[in-house]
This record gives structure tokens, sequence and C-alpha cells, in this order.
């Protein structure tokens, strides 16, 4: 019985480390020059429609919603201090370090994460990797690069989008609905935003959940069973790791950036 | 017969997927310019076979050479080269849904060939005109049947010229009709372009009607081969089972197990 849980213990931490590198060597492989930068190009902005701008919609309600319920929470905190002066600076603080590249990552991790993985997962299962193969198309070059390129052009951009838009929903319930000044609202917040603290590293932060969760997303796909089974499992560890996954460095980079 | 008149040559190749030995200590030649069939039961390998040739797996020993080229540990870079003068027509088509079947069949010759855009056309054009789907170059994979995506796929396998045409069981799942479209057109796309086919299939009397040469596959390795007429005369017992569609011989029906009223009446002791 220990023996056994023992040796299942080892199968299993072996065989996430051969997934580790099959996933290393799989970026490895789809970010080597692959020699045919032009014919990639139209690619790339096709994936950049799918990926990026289809993504738009809910990050913009998402952002809207947080940006107003973030207002209502902080004003009536802040009130009781007298202190609703300073909405400004919370709402967007918040959403410039955390709640920007945090939540928008995860809802990239749902909406786009999840549609790479099951697409290549399918692409997989219906043979049409092979194919491009037997025509001596390299599916890393022609698939793979341009999806995570997309991933990490979008994402990060989407994150702005976010915060942009969650500011104007904190400003239109904190001070369209609540009533706390416009001028306040606005000069609060631009005495109190650093360009280095808050927008560079939440910019950081957000490139990086975007090359983790584009990498999962097209390992999980590029690595799944090629059967119906293995494409939902692969489409749900893609959101749940994604998930874990930028929830864990956001607190590590937290602490690097914000520690001290 | 010489070195060069055959196109596929493996020798003493094994193969084995983690500890199930696949093919062990094969030789399979294909001659140029002919159809060779391998035929075998399913769930032998025989798609894994033609995967082999195309330089997707590798075996664990032994050597396989296209055009006396050998594949087996070959770099990536020449094997590449190597695929294009291969067309695989896959089980399923593996038609790009995304692209139409103009563009897919595009597709092979805008990656790997300059020719302008007019000169594509044509070309497109004709190699639809082959397979009978001209007037189905602006329709989607999806809009089409199982029959026509197929022959569409292998317009798109043929796009390039190549010396040698890999069928992978493409007789599964069709209709009388498209059935007996396809094996025409194996046959005409061999005899007019001057390729090679190789045909991975079960379905014997399609396989018989159109092949040069046959190959049958089981335990293994090769069990018999030669023309379908001296498959046809064979006498063993194995052969002829599979020749013939019995259910029960060499290759028994009953999958191994224990004795029968043992395993009926011995529950709960």
């Amino acid at each position: 019985m220990a023996i056994s849980s023992i040796q299942q213990m080892g199968r299993n931490s072996l065989s996430v480390i051969a997934g580790l590198g099959r996933a290393a060597f799989m970026l490895v492989g789809a970010l080597k020059p692959s020699g045919r930068g032009v014919k990639l190009l139209p690619l790339l902005i096709k994936q950049l429609y799918v990926v990026g701008v289809q993504s738009l919609i809910i990050i913009v309600v998402s952002g809207l919603f947080i940006g107003m319920v973030l207002s209502l929470q902080g004003y009536t905190i802040l009130v009781g201090y007298g202190a609703e002066q300073s909405l400004g600076q919370m709402v967007s603080l918040s959403l410039l370090r955390e709640l920007g590249p945090v939540v928008s990552a995860l809802l990239f991790a749902g909406r786009a994460g999840s549609a790479l993985t099951a697409e290549i997962g399918l692409m997989k299962a219906t043979e049409q990797l092979s194919s491009l193969e037997m025509m001596a198309i390299d599916p890393l070059h022609q698939i793979v690069a341009p999806r995570f390129w997309a991933g990490v052009i979008s994402l990060p951009l989407l994150a702005a989008i976010f915060s942009a838009v969650g500011i104007i929903g904190g400003h239109l319930v904190g001070v369209d609905w609540l009533g706390v000044d416009s001028g306040a609202f606005w000069s609060v917040m631009q005495s109190s935003v650093e360009w280095q603290e808050d927008i560079v590293n939440g910019a950081i932060k957000s490139i990086i959940f975007a090359i983790v969760v584009t990498w999962i997303a097209l390992h999980k796909g590029y690595d799944a069973v090629p059967t119906s089974e293995g494409i939902s499992k692969a489409t749900t560890s893609t959101v749940v790791q994604s998930s874990l996954a930028i929830l864990g460095l956001d607190f590590v980079l937290t602490v690097v950036m914000f520690g001290s | 017969m010489s070195v060069s008149d055959n196109i596929i040559e493996i020798s003493a190749m094994n193969f084995s997927r983690e500890d199930r030995i696949i093919y062990n200590d094969i030789n399979l030649n294909v001659p140029r310019g002919k159809v060779t069939a391998i035929m075998g039961p399913s769930g032998i390998g025989k798609t894994t076979l033609l995967r082999l040739i195309g330089g997707q797996i590798t075996p664990s020993s032994g050597s396989i050479k296209f055009n006396d080229q050998e594949l087996v540990n070959i770099d990536r870079k020449s094997l590449f080269k190597a695929r294009r003068k291969m067309g695989m027509l896959f089980q399923s088509g593996a038609m790009f849904t995304e692209l139409s079947v103009f563009d897919n069949v595009a597709f092979p010759i805008r990656e790997h060939t300059k020719l302008p855009e007019s000169i594509i056309r044509k070309i497109v054009l004709m190699k639809l005109e082959a397979v009978g789907l001209r007037g189905a170059a602006d329709l989607f994979p999806s809009e089409l049947s199982g029959g026509m995506a197929r022959r569409a796929a292998l317009a798109r396998a043929i796009a390039l010229d190549p010396d040698l045409i890999m069928y992978d069981e493409p007789f599964t799942g069709q209709d009388p009709i498209s059935m007996g479209v396809i094996v025409r057109l194996i046959r005409e796309l061999n005899d007019a372009l001057g390729v090679t086919s190789i045909v991975v299939s079960h379905d014997v009397d399609e396989v018989l009607s159109i092949a040069d040469y046959v190959y049958i596959v089981a335990n293994k390795t090769v069990i018999a081969s030669g023309t379908p007429e001296e498959l046809r005369q064979e006498t063993a017992p194995q052969i002829v089972q599979f020749m013939q569609g019995r259910p029960d011989g060499p290759v028994p029906f009953h999958f191994p197990s224990d004795d029968y009223k043992k395993e009926l009446f011995n529950h709960g002791n």
C-alpha cells in the first residue's frame, strides 16, 4: 500500500517533468526563426483578431463592472473617514497594480486559452497537424507560433483596456452617482499613480501572465490525447492550470515588485 | 529487380511503441510506378507503417529508404525536402477547415513555391478537375460529403506532383458510388501522373481490383506478398481466412480468455 502510493507519486512527478520538457521543446521549436517571416504575418494578424479583438467584449464589460463595484465598495469605506476624495487613487491603483493584469488574464484564459487548446487539439485529432508535417510544413511554425505571439501581444493590451474602462466605471459610480468631486477624483489619481511603480509593473505582470497562459493553452492542445475525452480534459486543465499559475505568479511578482 | 526500381525499401525494420512490438524485422519494397497495397487486419499498425515511411515516427532499428535516400535518423531539413516528394491522403481527409477547397489545394503550392497567383490558380483548377471537383472549388470542407472531402484531400496531396502517394484506408466509410470513384481515381492518377501509390486498406475486393502488388501484414511482419492472382491461389490458412473474411481460423474469433465453463460456474470461489 505504502510502496504503491510512493510508486504512484514517482510516476506522477515523472510525467509532470516530462510534460514540462515537452512544453519547453514546443516553445523553443515554435520560436526558432523559420525563415518564413513574411508568410507568417497574415497568420499573426488573423490570430490577433481571433485571440485579441474577439476577447474585447468580455474584457470591456468585466472591466466596467469591476470598476463600478470597486468604486462603490471604496466609497462606503472611505466616506466613514471623510476620505472619499481619495476614491480616484484607490480605484486606479487597485486596477493598475492588481485587478487589471490579474482579472484580464483570468478572463483571457477562459475565453481565448480554452479556445486555443480546443482548436489545436481538434486539429491534432483530425490529422491536420500530421498532414501539415507531411506537406513539409512545421506545424510549430505554422500553427503554434502565430498563436503564441498573438496571445503575448493581445493580453497586455487587453489588460490596459480593462484598467482604463475600470477607471471610467469607477468614475461613473463615484462621481456621477455618489457625488465625489470630479476634479478631486482625477487630480488625486494623477498625483498618486507613478509611471514606473504602477503602470510599468502592471504591464510587466500582464506580459508574464500572457506568456504563461498562452504557453499553457498551446501546449495542452498540442499535447492533447486526440479523442473527444482527451480534448475536453486538455481544455479544462488549460483553464485550471492557467488560473492557478496566474494567481500564484501574481503573489510572487507582487512580493518582488511591492514587497520592500 | 535492381535497386532503383523500388521507390521505398524497408529492410530489417523493428518498431515498438512503449513495450508493445508493432513490427518485428519487417522487409518490404514498393516498386516504382505501381500500385502497391498493404493489407492486414485492423489494429496491426498499417497506418503506423505509412507514418514510418513519412518519417513522422522513427523505427527502433532498421532502414527505410525513399528514392535511395535513407530516411532513418535523417536531419529535419532533408526529411522535409524528401516529404515534398510524398503526398499522403489521411483517413479523415485532414482538410484545413478554415480554408476553402481551392485554398486547401493551393496551400502546399503557396508554401513551397514562389509561383505567381495566376499560375497557382491554373494548377489548382487542374488538380481539382482531375478529381472531378472543379465546381466545388469555393466550398468549404464542412460543406463536402465524406467522399468529396477525400477527393479534395487527394487533389491537395497531388498538388506538388509527388513521386509517391500514400493512401491511408481510402475506402473506409464510403458509399458504393464514392468507393468506386476512389478506386478508379487511384488507378488513373497512378497511371496518368506516373506516380507510385501505396494503398493501406483492409477492403480485400477493392484493393485486389486495383493493386499490382500486395503485401499482407500480420503478426508484426509480412506474412504473404504477391500479385493479386498469386494471393488468390494461396492456400496457407491464415491468408485464406483474411482473403475470404472467415470469422474463425488461425486468427481466433475469441479474444484470449480462461476456459468458458470454468469462468461461468466458478464465481464466488
